[in-house]
């Protein structure tokens, strides 16, 4: 209800504030008959922006600080020696009982002899604060308006300064890219940094057993990484056997050989298993693949999991393809075509010119698309979460359940938010570990990319 | 002289002979290269329609339900409450309210597993013997909310007899489905033997009937009513974190790939930020959630599991694939138009918004559309927000604790009840997968008319 009010107080500044501008500048050339330096449109922005700004920090302001403000004035209606008698969780339910008896909802059981006049007065106070910033807020646009629509002259380069005011905000919004960043960096790294307090790097990095303690107590258990970083290669090479030759082959037939009606049918198909989310992979990984497989190595004598890291590397692997082929295909596509011709000149049969002239001419290119690829089978999740089988052991044999780093962030982070322990601050320590991981794998990759498209340039 | 002529003219033949006799193996080795390129694109495609036939096989029994058709009888003497209290008697709208909420807990403190028992009674056979308890087996658990929600809601039915659809439970829509091996003993059911009879006999006479499932569409989750539990609670939370992507990483993404591609000075601080952009969106999807985790929730103490955080978490990791889209449209507009719009006396700004922007619509457009589709189908970063827990409301606003479609799915295919539930996950991924198609449908339709326009 508030918020709408707000939102409507703020249009109708909006629109007065447009509508002044505008209609001034249109009487600067009625009037005078003189040449306006801006049309009148982005005088009735500029007159606009002037009036809106300061309403909105107004606005602003008090959203960030008014709750506090708020918090602050109603503890103070509570008697002191209540407060000083009841501890945080109490306090706050008191507020709480308060704020329901302001907002006119009541509240259940007997009322302590101070509610119901703290109710009334945190009532008015509401509605004085509230009104009162309204008010502040229209006085402050107003304020702008009237100044902005003392600027409006025929000289006033109106337009100007609109343009200035985008350019700032856009660079903003480009900015947003940076903060991400810096947000993804200074969240892993501090709370990385307070796993650290708890378990010596050393013994994180290089320890052989993943078992943490989750039940508490000062016995943390162990967080060794390496458990988790074999099972996460294992997969992922297991991913990169299925989607390589099956990507690039699928590529190099479709760039090469394929006729045009084929390639129009064929490619946007692939690419649909680019665009399936990867629970749907976790899915099918878990009930059909995994016990296809189990019963397949049955069949031929050999013990395999249902879920396993082949099971999760197999699904990766396919989900991984179109990446790959389409990657593949971007390359192959840049390969100058006097390379080809020459090798047909020769006589070389469209295979050889493909295998002896084309692959390695493209080999950089491929080599940096592989690199991706092994960067996106690290951070993948939901395939691994569902099919892997979760058993953090470190062992060699990929036909038995293995843990991943992922899926150990997804079981240490469950949403708590009390990131005291190093149960969950663990999350983060593997997080920066994946980040960094992937970061430097995409880092190389793109540089190995650029330079060869540089080199055929 | 001739005689190199001659030794020349043997030399190539004799290389000639060399080049045929390999010809077969080459051309074989040519034959097996393709075979293998065709192979691969079959393998790809393959895939495709396993995974395909695979979700919709499994998924849609599920689109089927078995309800229980029932004659429901109000009994007086079980329904033991005084009349509803009507709005007349009470002087203000508290004292009504206060009084109708005192009578609705009386109802619902009344034993409604009874009226449901003597329904079913009704539906009997003759001289069939079975206990109470494995009567109730065949309803879903809610069925007496239900039953209830209708008295309260027209409390004239006291006395009356209605006909009611109830639904039937998992475990009696297994049996029904024939997704339980018949032949496995007593002890391995989970239904008893006098109900498992019952419900054949049941399905015969009609009784039990089953329909489309629209209680999937029309439901929240629900533990204790595994054959109720539906999908519209993680749709409308869906919905909301899509709402947010987009209000949010489309006018924040086209603006910065507008700067960069327009605007910005040829710096190392445009250029670091290129990099890190490009690096940004081949980031890992989990490190976003852990951002969530650290940043919006830890330090900014949003709420917990709310689309809100989901909706800020998957606009972050939409908007690099918006920036470098929407950079792309804007490099492939013709330099001409450009200059044109220059030529004209327009200023940069002006030559940008109104000129380049428009005719790049489409392609934003598209690129919008896809990375919404994207972000629909993400799960690992919501599950570290929070979105894992158990949610069976609709949620009103974007700070309220909700589900969404693909972590639902995770939920679901979770459950202890495989036989029942396996079925259900594969369906809502025919609604999720159903969304995407739809969306990505939209975006090529989209682009062909708006291309064919411009």
């Amino acid at each position: 209800m508030n918020a709408l009010v707000v939102a409507g107080v703020l249009l109708v500044i909006l629109g007065i504030s447009y509508q002044t501008g505008w209609s001034r500048s249109r009487n600067l050339v009625t009037t005078n008959g003189v040449t306006v330096h801006s049309r009148p449109q982005y005088h009735g922005t500029f007159t606009a922006l002037w009036a809106m700004l300061p309403a909105l920090a107004v606005v602003l302001l008090w959203a960030w600080f008014g709750g506090d403000i708020t918090r602050n004035y109603t503890v103070s209606l509570i008697p002191t020696d209540t407060v000083m008698s009841l501890d945080q969780m109490g306090l706050n339910n008191a507020i709480n009982r308060i704020n329901s008896l302001a907002s006119g909802y009541g509240v259940t059981g007997e009322l302590a002899p101070y509610e119901q006049a703290a109710g009334d007065a945190l009532r008015s106070f509401n509605f004085i604060t509230f009104a009162g910033s309204l008010i502040l807020a229209i006085v402050a646009g107003g304020a702008g308006l009237l100044y902005a629509r003392s600027q409006i002259t025929a000289r006033l380069r109106a337009r100007n300064q609109v343009e200035r005011a985008v350019n700032i905000l856009l660079l903003a919004c480009s900015a947003v890219a940076i903060l991400t960043t810096v947000g993804i960096v200074a969240s892993l790294v501090t709370e990385a940094f307070k796993f650290f307090t708890f378990i010596n790097p050393i013994d994180f990095f290089f320890g052989t057993v993943w078992a943490p303690n989750n039940a508490g107590g000062t016995n943390h258990g162990q967080y060794g990484l390496l458990p988790l970083l074999s099972g996460t290669l294992m997969i992922t090479a297991i991913a990169m056997l299925v989607a390589v030759p099956v990507g690039l082959m699928a590529a190099i037939y479709l760039s090469q050989y394929a006729p045009k009606s084929l390639r129009a049918v064929a490619k946007p198909l692939i690419e649909i298993l680019a665009g399936i989310p990867t629970i749907v992979f976790g899915f099918f990984a878990l009930v059909t693949v995994g016990p296809f497989l189990r019963d397949v190595g049955n069949a031929i004598g050999l013990q395999v999991s249902a879920t396993s890291a082949l099971t999760a590397g197999v699904v990766m692997g396919i989900m991984i393809i179109p990446f790959v082929s389409s990657l593949s295909d971007d390359i192959l596509n840049q390969v100058p075509r006097t390379l080809r011709d020459g090798a047909y000149g020769l006589g070389a049969t469209q295979s050889e010119t493909i295998r002896n002239v084309l692959l390695p001419a493209a080999l950089p290119g491929i080599v940096g698309a592989f690199l991706l690829a092994v960067s996106r089978a690290i951070g993948e999740t939901m395939i691994v979460v569902l099919a892997a089988g979760n058993a953090p052991i470190l062992r060699g044999n990929p036909l038995e359940p293995v843990s991943t780093i992922t899926v150990s962030i997804v079981n240490q982070l469950t949403g708590d938010t009390d990131f005291t322990g190093p149960q969950s601050l663990v999350g983060f320590a593997l997080g920066l570990t994946l980040f960094v991981v992937t970061l430097c794998l995409n880092i190389f990759a793109l540089y190995i990319v650029r330079r060869f498209r540089e080199q055929y340039e | 002289m001739a005689t190199d002529i001659q030794t020349s003219s043997s030399a190539s033949a004799d290389r000639r002979k060399l080049v045929r006799s390999g010809l077969r193996r080459r051309h074989l080795n040519e034959q097996i290269f393709r075979g293998l390129g065709i192979a691969a694109i079959a393998l790809a495609l393959g895939f495709v329609a396993l995974l395909f036939v695979d979700v919709f096989r499994k998924g849609i029994p599920a689109f089927i339900q078995s309800n229980v058709h029932l004659a429901v009888t109000y009994d007086p003497a079980v329904i033991d409450v005084g009349p509803a209290p009507a709005r007349a008697d009470f002087a203000s709208e508290a004292e009504f309210n206060a009084a109708s909420l005192k009578w609705q807990r009386e109802v619902a403190l009344l034993n409604w597993n009874t009226i449901v028992e003597a329904s079913l009674r009704k539906a009997l056979p003759e001289g069939y013997e079975i206990t109470s308890r494995e009567l109730l087996a065949i309803p879903e658990t809610n069925a007496r909310h239900a039953i209830r929600e209708k008295f309260v809601s027209d409390p004239s039915l006291l006395g009356q007899t209605v006909e009611v659809d109830v639904l039937a439970s998992a475990n009696t829509a297994n049996w029904v489905k024939g997704n339980i091996d018949r032949s496995l003993g007593d002890t391995q059911q989970q239904l008893s033997a006098p109900t498992r009879g019952l419900i054949d006999i049941f399905e015969e006479n009609g009784t039990i009937t089953n329909g489309f499932a629209w209680s999937i569409f029309t439901n929240v989750d629900s533990r204790s009513a595994p054959a109720s539990a539906g999908l519209l609670g993680a749709f409308v939370g869906t919905l909301w974190m899509m709402l947010i992507v987009v209000v949010l990483a489309v006018p924040i993404g086209v603006a910065a790939a507008i700067y960069l591609e327009e605007f910005a000075p040829k710096s190392r601080l445009t250029d670091l930020i290129e990099v890190n952009i490009n690096n940004l969106a081949a980031v890992p999807s989990i490190v976003f959630g852990l951002l969530g985790a650290a940043v919006f929730i830890n330090w900014f103490h949003l709420p917990i599991s709310a689309p809100l955080v989901g909706g800020l978490v998957l606009t972050l990791m939409t908007l690099p694939t918006i920036i470098i889209a929407t950079r792309g449209a804007l490099m492939g507009v013709s330099p001409a138009l450009r200059q044109a719009a220059l030529g004209m006396g327009a200023s940069k700004t002006q030559m940008v918004f109104h000129h380049v922007l428009p005719v790049t619509f489409p392609s934003i457009l598209t690129a919008t559309i896809l990375g919404v589709a994207h972000a629909l189908g993400e799960t690992a970063p919501l599950l570290l927000i929070g979105m894992k827990a158990f949610v069976a409301s609709v949620p009103a606003t974007p700070l309220d604790q909700a589900a969404a479609l693909p972590v639902q799915i995770y939920l679901w295919q979770g459950n202890e009840n495989r036989n029942f539930f396996e079925p259900r996950t594969a369906a809502a991924i025919m609604v999720l997968l159903g969304v995407m198609i739809l969306l990505n449908g939209v975006a090529i339709y989209l682009r062909s008319r708006l291309e064919k326009r411009a």
